[in-house]
């Protein structure tokens, strides 16, 4: 049997780090379906935002990191730093981190940027990553691993990063198109209530039962309450029809988006 | 003019004259492009036939230089311009391609070109007015634009620029040119952030105005927008448009200063933008099947989309949101979540274009209900209101006006 969610003290706190900084690539959209798929079901939710200017609230569920500016992201490195006591007290109390682009980058050890300037992590979690050409720029599809039991995950990306996971750390999924890590043929992190990725889209609105396994992570319940997903299954049809055409029908479509 | 320039000219004419009467497009790209390819130098031929003045920005370049152009002809001055908004080298090469009158010359240029065709065209005045997130997967990111205006005004320290003060990035690329600096006010400030020149966080005031520990700060300005009056110093001159939006009033501000600098009367000038009605077909007004009027606007990015989504408030009319994601809107449709669609909520909306699925979706989560229907001329005839709004994304737009007029 599963706890009833409706009776949570509290509404469940979505917090979105630093979206002046990391708010580039459209990851404030990973904020707003969280919160509307927990409101759908009739679990109180808010969106906090988290400006670069104060340090980090150690009071939140989710801990939302997204994709910025290289410029951006050397200054969210050190205003992390001065907050990671806050982010680990969060996580003791369990506390779920989802991190993208370049905010996965800087859940890791360490990014040495394309021109050997080295930054800290924030080391939430064992992976290294180092810039390098070609960006990897287009639509991906990541096959997660089994035991998610997640579908396939669909998003873009848009990146000089190449991330090595430490040993024994494993990765959202195995890449079926597109860079993602850009190591292993892999894309992502997946550890303990944390997990990261390249992808855009934003990935939370094209992967819904990917949100609702955050969600489920903090609500401490094996599965939700199924939402009217029609509209998003429709558009995860077209994507992945689209990113797995092949021969003449790929050819076309290349051509057909190359004009203008 | 060399024999094989001269050569090179008339076979891009020809292959642009083909491409128009198969109504592929409107001949100015593909003829500069035979152009180049025939004779790749071609571009600094023609620096010295006119006087030439390049307008760049992410948003508005098209209509500042429409609004130029109309003031300079207001004054009585022939113009040679790329109206069609063909702002690669190859459309600029089709533009100023000889033989035509002796004349100004008002270009505008894709931001990432800018630095590629001052030097070769010898430019007298430039005009820098944005810079803001726009085709990530395409242009980069935008502290890297500013940085290749930059090394145009650090490379031409004498080289004339009006430039806009309220935006960091425009005022931290045009500074080594000392420019004539035009405060346009509070505007998009989702990439700006940390400072230009030291990547701390910058403070903004409310009023629009934003400083830095560094010593970076809004510069002091000669001219200045307040409302829709242009001030300076005594002298205030009413920038009252027939175009629509609070951000072609912004537009026409620097283009009326772009034009005192070249020397015609700012009030003409300002009356000169005030007729101007339609863009290469952007406001323009177009009749639909049923006999409502349907107006077309472009926008292409979150800066672009934040204030056509806030004058679209001040009307009820039914809109149409059309999306494409080929390479001229950007492939990435990530954007859609950095504009604020909530704005639309409770308003008859539909959803269209190839990417007509992204945008239902993200309407949905915005709390917008929408209408699902991937043609926009189809969109527009079924969705109420008496009268229609149609937001196009750049193929849309271009494919839409075709279809329309």
């Amino acid at each position: 049997m599963t706890t009833d969610t409706r009776t949570r003290q509290s509404a469940l706190r979505v917090g979105l780090v630093y979206p002046d900084l990391l708010g580039t690539y459209g990851d404030r959209g990973n904020a707003v379906v969280l919160v509307e798929r927990c409101r759908r079901r009739g679990i109180p939710a808010e969106l906090v935002e988290l400006p670069a200017s104060s340090p980090l609230p150690d009071s939140l569920d989710i801990y939302l990191f997204g994709g910025g500016e290289d410029s951006s992201q050397v200054l969210a490195a050190q205003n992390m730093a001065a907050s990671a006591s806050s982010l680990d007290r969060a996580r003791a109390g369990g506390a779920v981190v989802f991190a993208v682009c370049a905010g996965f980058q800087l859940i890791g050890a360490s990014y040495e940027t394309g021109e050997g300037e080295i930054l800290d992590g924030l080391g939430l979690v064992d992976m290294a990553t180092v810039g390098a050409s070609p960006r990897l720029i287009g639509e991906v599809l990541v096959e997660p691993e089994p035991a998610t039991g997640l579908p396939t995950v669909t998003g873009f990306e848009n990146h000089a990063g190449r991330t090595t996971l430490g040993p024994g750390i494993g990765p959202l999924g195995r890449v079926v198109q597109g860079g993602g890590n850009g190591v292993d043929g892999v894309d992502g992190v997946l550890a303990e209530r944390l997990v990261g990725t390249y992808l855009h889209g934003p990935v939370l609105p094209r992967n819904p039962a990917l949100a609702d396994s955050l969600l489920a992570m903090v609500l401490g319940e094996e599965e939700l309450q199924p939402l009217d997903d029609s509209l998003v299954e429709a558009l995860r049809r077209e994507r992945l029809a689209a990113v797995t055409a092949t021969g003449w029908r790929a050819r076309r479509q290349e051509l057909h988006l190359n004009r203008g | 003019m060399s024999a094989r320039g001269g050569l090179a000219i008339a076979a891009g004419r020809a292959a642009g004259w083909a491409s128009r009467v198969t109504g592929r497009g409107a001949g100015a790209q593909i003829s500069g492009r035979v152009m180049l390819r025939l004779q790749p130098d071609l571009l600094d031929s023609m620096a010295t036939e006119d006087a030439i003045t390049l307008v760049s920005a992410t948003n508005g370049k098209t209509t500042t230089t429409r609004l130029l152009v109309a003031a300079l002809e207001a004054a009585g001055r022939p113009v040679v311009t790329n109206g069609t908004g063909a702002n690669l080298a190859a459309g600029i090469v089709a533009t100023l391609a000889p033989p035509h009158p002796p004349s100004d010359a008002v270009l505008e240029v894709d931001e990432r070109v800018l630095s590629l065709v001052v030097d070769p065209l010898d430019a007298r005045l430039v005009v820098l007015a944005n810079l803001s997130r726009d085709q990530l997967d395409r242009y980069g990111e935008v502290r890297s634009l500013a940085d290749q205006w930059r090394e145009v005004a650090e490379a031409h320290p004498d080289l004339k620029i009006i430039a806009n003060a309220s935006d960091p990035h425009v005022a931290w690329s045009a500074a080594p040119a000392s420019p004539t600096w035009v405060e346009l006010g509070a505007g998009w400030r989702g990439d700006v952030a940390t400072c230009p020149a030291c990547d701390r966080l910058l403070d903004w005031s409310d009023t629009g105005s934003y400083r830095c520990e560094c010593g970076f700060a809004t510069p002091a300005a000669e001219h200045r927008l307040e409302g829709d009056t242009l001030v300076t110093g005594n002298r205030r001159v009413p920038l009252e448009l027939a175009i629509p939006g609070r951000w072609n009033v912004l537009n026409a501000a620097m283009a009326v200063v772009a034009a005192t600098e070249l020397g015609v009367d700012a009030q003409l000038a300002a009356r000169a933008a005030a007729d101007v009605t339609t863009v290469s077909g952007r406001y323009a007004t177009y009749r639909l099947a049923d006999g409502r009027p349907a107006t077309v606007l472009l926008a292409k990015n979150p800066a672009g989309w934040s204030e056509v989504l806030a004058w679209l408030e001040g009307n009820d009319h039914g809109v149409v949101l059309a999306i494409n994601a080929h390479v001229a809107d950007g492939r990435d449709t990530s954007w859609l979540w950095d504009a604020p669609f909530e704005r639309l909520r409770g308003r008859r909306v539909a959803a269209s274009g190839e990417r007509a699925l992204d945008l239902a979706v993200r309407l949905d989560y915005g709390g917008v209900d929408c209408v699902l229907e991937p043609d926009p001329v189809a969109a527009a005839a079924l969705i109420g209101g008496d009268e229609v709004n149609v937001v196009a994304s750049y193929t849309q737009f271009t494919a839409l006006t075709r279809r329309l007029s």
